[in-house]
C-alpha cells in the first residue's frame, strides 16, 4: 500500500496518529457499465495508491486479456470481481471497495445499474451517506439516471454528486456539462417536497478515463471553479445528523453473566445517552433510568450516535430483544399497522394477505401485506395500479404486523424505519420497506374486551372449540368426509359449522378469482371467520384444497395451540383425476380452465398434519369415524 | 463524531451480538493469525462483562508453526474460553501433507473438508471467520452473512440482499451460516487497532533471526524436521518475519528487520506487494478463490 508519503518513512508515529483520526465515508456509485462506473472507481483506488504492484501486474495481464481499452490499463477490471462476470463483461452484485487518504477512509458499495438490478442498488445504497450519480456527457440525463436518482432519495441518501464523465469526449465543452447541470437541477426539485430537491447535490465534470478532476483539478476545464472529486469527498459533511436526534438503543442482547448484573447491548441507531437519564422501553411503555454505560475499559460518561454499547438500569424491568430504549420524553411511536413503500427482491411475487417475516431492527415479527395501493413506475414515478409486486417494483403497501412494534419513520430515522421481508418457507431475503407512518386506525382502535369470553361459550355447548382444516386436491374426497363427519357430530349434539370451499366463493369470496394472489386472499379470509366461529365455541370444518403451506401456517397461528388440527386428505392426483367427480379434471387438461391445483398450479402436501387420510385404502365413513376418535381422544369432545 | 477505527469496532460488535442471538450454536473460527486475534479481542469486548456465548473453533493441520500451537493455547487458557481443536483424522492416516501431496491437496483435505467435518461434528450452524473484504476480489462480493448449503457450498450467484444492517440469520436446519465481522477492515485498519489496543500477537509476525531455505523465490522456514530438504539445500540463519500466517511449508517469510509493531506497519505502508502473494494456494490463477469458497473453504 505504497502511499508514497514521507511521514510514513520519517515519522511513523505521528502518520499512525494522522490515520486514527481519520472518519468514515460510505458512499455508492450509480450509473451503468456504458457510463464508465467502474472506470471512475478504479481509477480512484489507482490515484489514491490503494494498488499493490502484484495487483497491477495481475491487472495488465487481465487488461490484454478481458481488457476493453486496448494497449491501456482497463481500470474497470479492478473491481469487476466474481469470474463469471467478467467473462461476460457486467457486475451483477453489489461489491465494496475500500481505500483511504490522508484524511478519510472511504467504503465504496459498487452496484449495477440495470433495471433488473434495481434490488441490489438499493442494497448499497441503505449503508451509503452519499452517491455519486454518474451521467454520460454525450447523453445527458436518461431514463436510468432519473432512476437511480430515485432510488437514492427513497434510501435517504442525502448528499449527491452529480459525476458528468466522458467530458474528453465532448470536447470538455462547458456548455454541455451546464446544460446537464441545469436539467438534472430541474429533474431533482421534483422529486422532493416543496419543489426543493431531496438532496443536496454538487455537480462535477470529470473524465474517469483520462483522469480529469478526479484528484487533481483539470487543465482542459479552466472554466471549472468548483471541488474536484476527491477532495470534495474527503471535506463533504455526513453524520451530524444522527447524533441530534432522539436516542434510540435497539437491544440486541441481554447480557447476564450472573444474577448480579443485568446488561442491555445495541448499536446506538441515533441520539446521544448518559448515566442518570431518563427512558422509556418500547413498546411495552416501562420506564426507568439509566445506571451505567459498561465497557470493558471502564464505564463511559457518554455515549453517541453509532457506538455499540451495554446499558444498566436503576430498575427490574422486563427487557428483551428487539425492544427500543428510548428517552422518556421523546419515544418513538408504537403501532400496529402503517403506510409504507416496498420493493420487491424476489423472483417470486409479493402476495398481498400472505403472512412473511419482517425483521426491524434486532426485532422479528409476522406480518401481513394489503395489496399495492399503487406501484411505483421507477423510470417515470407514475403511479399505476397493481394486484401484487414483482421482482425489483416498488408499491406504497400497508402493512399490519401481528403485534405492537417500536418505530420512527423511515424520513426521519433510517434505523428504526427501515424493515426486510422474510419468507417464511425459504427464508430468503424476498423485500425491504420504508415506514411512512402509522395507520391512526390501529392506533385508534383498541381491542374489545368482552366479558363472556370463548371458554364461557363452549362450556355452554359442553365442547372445546376447534377448526379441523381438511386440505387436499380437488376431488380427493375433503367435503365427503367432513360431511360424513359433521353428520356424527350433531347426531350427538355438538354444535359444528361447516365452510366449504365452493360454497364460500358464492357468497363471501364470490370476489376472488383462482390467480395465486386470490388464493392466498380466499384463505386469509376464510381463515379469519374459522376463527371467529371457534370463538363462538363451534367445532369448525373447513374444507378447501388451500394447496399453499403459508397459508395453511397462517390459519394455524392464528388459532390458540390445540385447537387447529390440519387434516390431510391423501389422494394421489392420478386417482383424484379419475375420479374427477365435478368433471374439472377434464376441463383443466383440455386447458378450458386455468390455474388448477395439481395441473397447473402446485399443492404443497402439508409436512406435519395431525391426521393424515390416504383415501385409495380407507372408505369415507372409515375416515371420517378416525377423525371423530382422534377430536375423542384430543378431548375435543367428551364421550 | 467516532473515528472510522471506532465505527469499524461498533459495527463488528453488532454483528458478533446479531450472530449470537439468533444462531444455535455458534462458533468462532481461531487461525491464530493477526486477524483472529482483532476478531478474538473484538468478541471479549462485545459480549463483557460476560465471555462471549460461543467457543473457539481450530482446525489444525498438524503443519502449522509451533509457536502458533503454543500461542493459541496460553490465549484460550489466559482468557478461560473453550477450545474445540480438529484436525481430519482420515487424511492424518492417509499422510496427507504439503510436501508430500502439494499445496492444493493439502489445504482441500486438511483444510477445507476438516472444517466441513468439525462443524458438521459439534453442529455449529454458524462460524464467525476473520476474512475482509479487502483481501482477495471475491471477497469483495460476499456478505457478512454469508449462507452454505447443507454440503457447505457457496452461491455467489444467489446471495440474500443485506439491507442496513438488518440481517437475514434465518436457514433450514442442516444449512449453516459464515458470518464475517471483519469484512470492512482493511489490512491497515488491523494493524493500526493492534496497534492502538495493544493485542498480543504470534511472535512470527516481528522479525527475528530463523532457519530459512529459499526455494522458487520463496523464503519457507525449517520449523521442524518433516521438511525435506533438496541436494545442496542447507537451512540458513536469516533476519525474517511472516507477513500472514498458516501452514508453515506453505507460508513465505519476508527478509525484514522489522521487530516492533510499529516498524510492521512502516514496511507494511511503504511495501508494493499485497499481503497474500505470500500465500502460495491463491497463485494458480486469478478467480481460484472463487472457486474455492464455492466448494468450501472458509
Amino acid at each position: 500500500m505504497a502511499h508514497q508519503s514521507d511521514l510514513i518513512a520519517e515519522d511513523i508515529l505521528a502518520y499512525l496518529k494522522s490515520h486514527e483520526e481519520k472518519s468514515l465515508l460510505r458512499f455508492i456509485t450509480c450509473g451503468s457499465v456504458d457510463d464508465g462506473k467502474s472506470t471512475l472507481i478504479g481509477r480512484m483506488l489507482y490515484e489514491s495508491k490503494m494498488i499493490f504492484e502484484d495487483q497491477l501486474t495481475a491487472l495488465q495481464s487481465d487488461s490484454a486479456r478481458f481488457g476493453t481499452q486496448g494497449e491501456g490499463i482497463d481500470f474497470a477490471l479492478l473491481v469487476d470481481g466474481l469470474a463469471s462476470e467478467r467473462e461476460q463483461g457486467i457486475t451483477i452484485d453489489v461489491a465494496y471497495r475500500f481505500f483511504s487518504t490522508d484524511r478519510r477512509k472511504f467504503i465504496v458499495a459498487d452496484t449495477p445499474g440495470h433495471e433488473q438490478y434495481t434490488r441490489n442498488m438499493a442494497t448499497g445504497a441503505s449503508t451509503a451517506d452519499l452517491a455519486i450519480i454518474l451521467i454520460d456527457a454525450r447523453k445527458g440525463i436518461l431514463t436510468q439516471t432519473r432512476r437511480h436518482s430515485y432510488i437514492v432519495s427513497l434510501l435517504g441518501i442525502r448528499h449527491v454528486v452529480l459525476a458528468v464523465n466522458k467530458m474528453d469526449a465532448v470536447e470538455y465543452s462547458r456548455d454541455v456539462y451546464e446544460t446537464i447541470t441545469r436539467d438534472y437541477a430541474q429533474f431533482a426539485s421534483g422529486l422532493g417536497k416543496d419543489g426543493k430537491p431531496p438532496f443536496e447535490i454538487v455537480s462535477i465534470p470529470v473524465s474517469a478515463l483520462k483522469g480529469d478532476n478526479i484528484v487533481e483539478p483539470s487543465s482542459n476545464m479552466d472554466w471549472y471553479r468548483g471541488p474536484v472529486l476527491l477532495s470534495h469527498l474527503e471535506t463533504v459533511k455526513v453524520d451530524d445528523l444522527a447524533e441530534s436526534q432522539p436516542f434510540r438503543l435497539p437491544i440486541q442482547w441481554v447480557n447476564r453473566p450472573d444474577s448480579s448484573f443485568r446488561g442491555f447491548a445495541g448499536q446506538i441507531a441515533s441520539g446521544v445517552i448518559s448515566p442518570g437519564e431518563r427512558i422509556r422501553v418500547q413498546p411495552s411503555g416501562r420506564e426507568s433510568t439509566v445506571a451505567r454505560i459498561v465497557t470493558q475499559s471502564g464505564d463511559l460518561e457518554r455515549a453517541v450516535a453509532g457506538q455499540s454499547i451495554t446499558l444498566t438500569l436503576n430498575d427490574e424491568i422486563d427487557i428483551s430483544r428487539g425492544d427500543l430504549i428510548s428517552p422518556a420524553l421523546s419515544p418513538a411511536e408504537v403501532a400496529d399497522q402503517f403506510e409504507t413503500t416496498i420493493l420487491w427482491m424476489a423472483d417470486e411475487p409479493m402476495l398481498p394477505g400472505r403472512p412473511y417475516l419482517l425483521k426491524i431492527g434486532p426485532k422479528t415479527i409476522l406480518a401481513t401485506i394489503t395489496a399495492p395501493k399503487y406501484q411505483v413506475n421507477v423510470n417515470t414515478f407514475e403511479h399505476i395500479a397493481a394486484t401484487k409486486l414483482d421482482l425489483n417494483e416498488i408499491g406504497v403497501c400497508n402493512i399490519a404486523t401481528d403485534r405492537l412494534i417500536a418505530f420512527d419513520p423511515y424520513e426521519t430515522n433510517r434505523e428504526t424505519g427501515g424493515f426486510i421481508l422474510i419468507d417464511r418457507l425459504t427464508n430468503a431475503t424476498v423485500g425491504m420497506g420504508l415506514i411512512h407512518f402509522a395507520l391512526r386506525r390501529s392506533a385508534n382502535i383498541h381491542w374489545q374486551a368482552l366479558e363472556v369470553d370463548r371458554s364461557r361459550r363452549a362450556e355452554l355447548k359442553n365442547q372445546k372449540p376447534a377448526v379441523l382444516w381438511f386440505t387436499g386436491l380437488s376431488g380427493s374426497g375433503k367435503s365427503t368426509i367432513a360431511n360424513l363427519l359433521e353428520k356424527k357430530l350433531a347426531a350427538l349434539g355438538h354444535h359444528t359449522y361447516l365452510l366449504d370451499g365452493d360454497n364460500v366463493r358464492h357468497g363471501l369470496n364470490k370476489d376472488l378469482g383462482f390467480t395465486d394472489a386470490d388464493r392466498v386472499e380466499n384463505i386469509r379470509r376464510v381463515a379469519e371467520v374459522s376463527k371467529l366461529m371457534a370463538d363462538a365455541g363451534l367445532i369448525t370444518l373447513v374444507s378447501f384444497i388451500s394447496p399453499f403451506r403459508s397459508e395453511r401456517r397462517m390459519a394455524r397461528e392464528l388459532m390458540p395451540a390445540g385447537e387447529f388440527i390440519e387434516v390431510f386428505v391423501d389422494t394421489p392426483l392420478e386417482l383424484a383425476e379419475q375420479r374427477d367427480v365435478k368433471g374439472l379434471y377434464k376441463k383443466a387438461r383440455a386447458g378450458e380452465i386455468r390455474n388448477f391445483t395439481g395441473i397447473d398450479s402446485p399443492y404443497e402436501p402439508p409436512e406435519t398434519p395431525e391426521i393424515q387420510i390416504q383415501t385409495a385404502d380407507m372408505s369415507a365413513e372409515d375416515a371420517a369415524s378416525m377423525i371423530f376418535d382422534e377430536l375423542l381422544a384430543r378431548k375435543i369432545i367428551a364421550g | 463524531m467516532l473515528t472510522h477505527l471506532q465505527r469499524l469496532e461498533a459495527e463488528s460488535i453488532h454483528i458478533m451480538r446479531e450472530v449470537a442471538a439468533e444462531a444455535e450454536n455458534p462458533v468462532m473460527l481461531y487461525s491464530i493469525g493477526k486477524d483472529s486475534a482483532v476478531m478474538l479481542h473484538i468478541a471479549m469486548k462485545a459480549f463483557y462483562p460476560a465471555l462471549p456465548p460461543f467457543p473457539l473453533l481450530h482446525v489444525d493441520t498438524t503443519w502449522k508453526f509451533r509457536e502458533m500451537i503454543s500461542f493459541r493455547d496460553n490465549i484460550v487458557a489466559k482468557l478461560g474460553l473453550k477450545l474445540f481443536v480438529h484436525t481430519n483424522q482420515e487424511g492424518l492416516a492417509q499422510g496427507i501433507g504439503p510436501f508430500t501431496h502439494g499445496s492444493a491437496i493439502h489445504t482441500d483435505v486438511m483444510k477445507t473438508q476438516a472444517l466441513k467435518q468439525a462443524l458438521d461434528k459439534y453442529g455449529f450452524d454458524a462460524a464467525f471467520g476473520g476474512a475482509r473484504r479487502d483481501e482477495e476480489k471475491s471477497r469483495a462480493k460476499e456478505r457478512i452473512f454469508s449462507f452454505r448449503s447443507k454440503d457447505h457450498r457457496w452461491d455467489p450467484k444467489n446471495q440474500r440482499p443485506e439491507l442496513w444492517k438488518t440481517y437475514n440469520a434465518r436457514k433450514a436446519p442442516g444449512e449453516s451460516i459464515r458470518a464475517f465481522p471483519l469484512s470492512n477492515w482493511t489490512e491497515l485498519d488491523i494493524w493500526q487497532y493492534i496497534y492502538l489496543e495493544n493485542i498480543p500477537l504470534v511472535p512470527l509476525y516481528f522479525s527475528a533471526e530463523r532457519p530459512v531455505v529459499e526455494r522458487d523465490g520463496t523464503l519457507i522456514m525449517v520449523d521442524d524436521d518433516r521438511m525435506p530438504l533438496k541436494p545442496g539445500e542447507q537451512p540458513q540463519m536469516r533476519k525474517v518475519r511472516f507477513r500472514t500466517l498458516g501452514c508453515y511449508p506453505l507460508t513465505g517469510a519476508v527478509e525484514s528487520e522489522a521487530d516492533t509493531l510499529t516498524a510492521i506497519i512502516q514496511e507494511m505502508l511503504l511495501t508494493t506487494t499485497s499481503e497474500r502473494q505470500g500465500r502460495v494456494i491463491d497463485h494458480d490463477q486469478s478467480a481460484s478463490m472463487e472457486k474455492k469458497k464455492q466448494e468450501g473453504y472458509f
